[in-house]
């Protein structure tokens, strides 16, 4: 982790992810338009937002859950998908794309953790059976982040023992065992309750202390403010307001961004 | 006859029973998976034709099947099908219970959360590591139940194999209750089943208890 921390600190302030003039539309309703998105090194950029406003889409296209239909997305310079001059969107050969893929890592409001394995099995098995790396180390070191997350004891556990709190602790173990650039959150509490939704947050809130390059989609408000460099606020497909926390929550310039806010402080 | 040498009879036919159970399960079970694999074929030909293949061996009795197996190749092109019945047999049980197998396969991958899908694909498992390491152990799982039930009707769907005078137990009881104008025969064939049946469910029994473990 050190290691990681040292290499965090050298390339501070480099970008990491560009998402440019990004359109994405199913079928006939466009869920994304023109949306531009860049992140550097050390940086925690939240989302926020009404339901349906394209945020957790956005997350699924910079993980290639979901294919652009216009636009560029770059990790370090590297070009993942872009537009062609016919129009028709392109992604890098599988090769290129299962390097990039290793840049990332997503944690799901669902957890979506494998119910069959252990928590240590969980946490390294992308490190062992995909980077191919030595299971003991590999051992070692989940063992660490089990216990950074405060579930050491919960190594040989499985999945369906553990409170939700805990699992989505457990997925984020399983993100940052791959050693991600960055790590995307989509809407890590929402199917937790307000206890558990606490613990998850507290461990979002070191990691940012750690200078872990994150983008979180959250209905946490006074997190997003506390927690984040960035909050962008994204309505009907589109990025409505961007830039400080303090400015977009303490002072909004957009009537829509105000309107949104004040919902939740009635 | 003794009823010692009746035993001594059917036994025989015991063994040609469960040769039969056990290399039609060796068989169908992994042609099953194959079976899926091209049904959920990308290429829609491919597809099709699975689709036909299953429909008819669900759509016809397993009987006619063996039949068709057996006199097909003497009737269509004329070649000689001596020492073809066990062969024969094989081919039908398997083709039979593959088609079965895949539809329960199907149900089972088609019941996986698409979030398990995802989940891999992020952490960078490819298509088939996706598939061994995260989907195909918690199908197992969720199909054990309807395999049973299946592993189940297999064995006493071998004596359907009686279709063709094949020596198996249900042939023989026949038989000899012929030409014994005796009842019994068919009380051990009914006791055979029943154990070897027993036996089936509680083996997969311990395996759903192997599996406990999660939910």
């Amino acid at each position: 982790m050190a290691e990681q921390n040292l290499e965090n600190q050298e390339n501070l302030g480099k970008e990491v992810l560009r998402m440019t003039n990004i359109h994405k539309c199913f079928d006939t309703l466009v869920v994304l338009q023109d949306i531009n998105l860049t992140v550097h090194h050390g940086e925690v950029v939240s989302i926020i937002g009404p339901s349906g406003s394209g945020k957790s889409t956005l997350l699924r296209c910079a993980t290639f859950l979901e294919r652009i239909d216009g636009g560029e997305i770059e990790y370090l310079s590297k070009t993942a998908a872009k537009t062609e001059n016919n129009g028709k969107v392109s992604y890098a050969n599988k090769q290129e794309m299962k390097e990039i893929k290793k840049y990332f890592g997503l944690v799901f409001q669902q957890f979506n953790l494998f119910p069959h394995q252990s928590v240590l099995q969980n946490v390294m098995g992308a490190p062992v059976h995909v980077l191919k790396r030595d299971k003991k180390e590999v051992e070692e070191e989940a063992r660490i982040l089990l216990q950074k997350m405060g579930l050491a004891d919960k190594a040989d556990a499985y999945p369906c023992n553990l409170s939700g709190g805990q699992q989505q602790r457990v997925a984020i173990a399983r993100a940052l065992a791959m050693k991600p650039e960055v790590l995307f959150f989509d809407e890590p509490t929402s199917a937790l309750d307000p206890e558990l939704t606490i613990e998850v947050l507290k461990i979002i809130r070191q990691l940012a202390e750690e200078k872990m390059t994150m983008v979180i989609v959250t209905h946490e408000m006074s997190f997003a403010r506390a927690v984040s460099n960035r909050v962008i606020f994204m309505d009907g497909g589109v990025i409505v307001e961007e830039g400080d926390p303090e400015d977009v929550f303490g002072d909004p310039q957009q009537e829509r961004t105000k309107q949104f806010l004040k919902s939740y402080k009635d | 006859m003794t009823f010692a040498t009746m035993l001594q009879t059917m036994g025989s036919g015991m063994l040609k029973t469960i040769l039969l159970f056990v290399l039609t399960l060796l068989g169908s079970i992994p042609l099953g998976m194959i079976v899926v694999f091209l049904k959920k074929s990308k290429f829609k030909p491919i597809a099709w034709l699975t689709d036909i293949y299953i429909a008819i061996m669900r759509g016809t009795p397993l009987m006619l099947q063996l039949l068709v197996w057996y006199f097909g190749p003497y009737y269509i092109f004329g070649w000689s099908i001596r020492g073809y019945k066990f062969p024969a047999l094989l081919i039908g049980f398997i083709m039979n219970y593959a088609a079965y197998f895949a539809e329960i396969y199907r149900s089972g991958i088609d019941s996986m959360p698409v979030g398990q899908y995802e989940a891999a694909e992020i952490l960078g498992y490819g298509k088939i590591q996706t598939f061994f390491r995260i989907i195909l152990p918690q199908v197992i799982k969720r199909i054990l139940p309807s395999v049973t039930n299946e592993v189940i009707t297999l064995v006493k769907d071998t004596s359907l194999a009686s279709a063709l005078a094949y020596a198996e137990v249900f042939s023989l009881a026949k038989q000899i209750s012929a030409s014994q104008t005796s009842f019994l025969p068919f009380i051990v064939a009914g006791v055979f089943y029943f154990v070897a049946n027993y036996v089936v469910a509680w083996i997969m029994k311990g395996i759903e208890k192997s599996m406990q473990y999660y939910k």
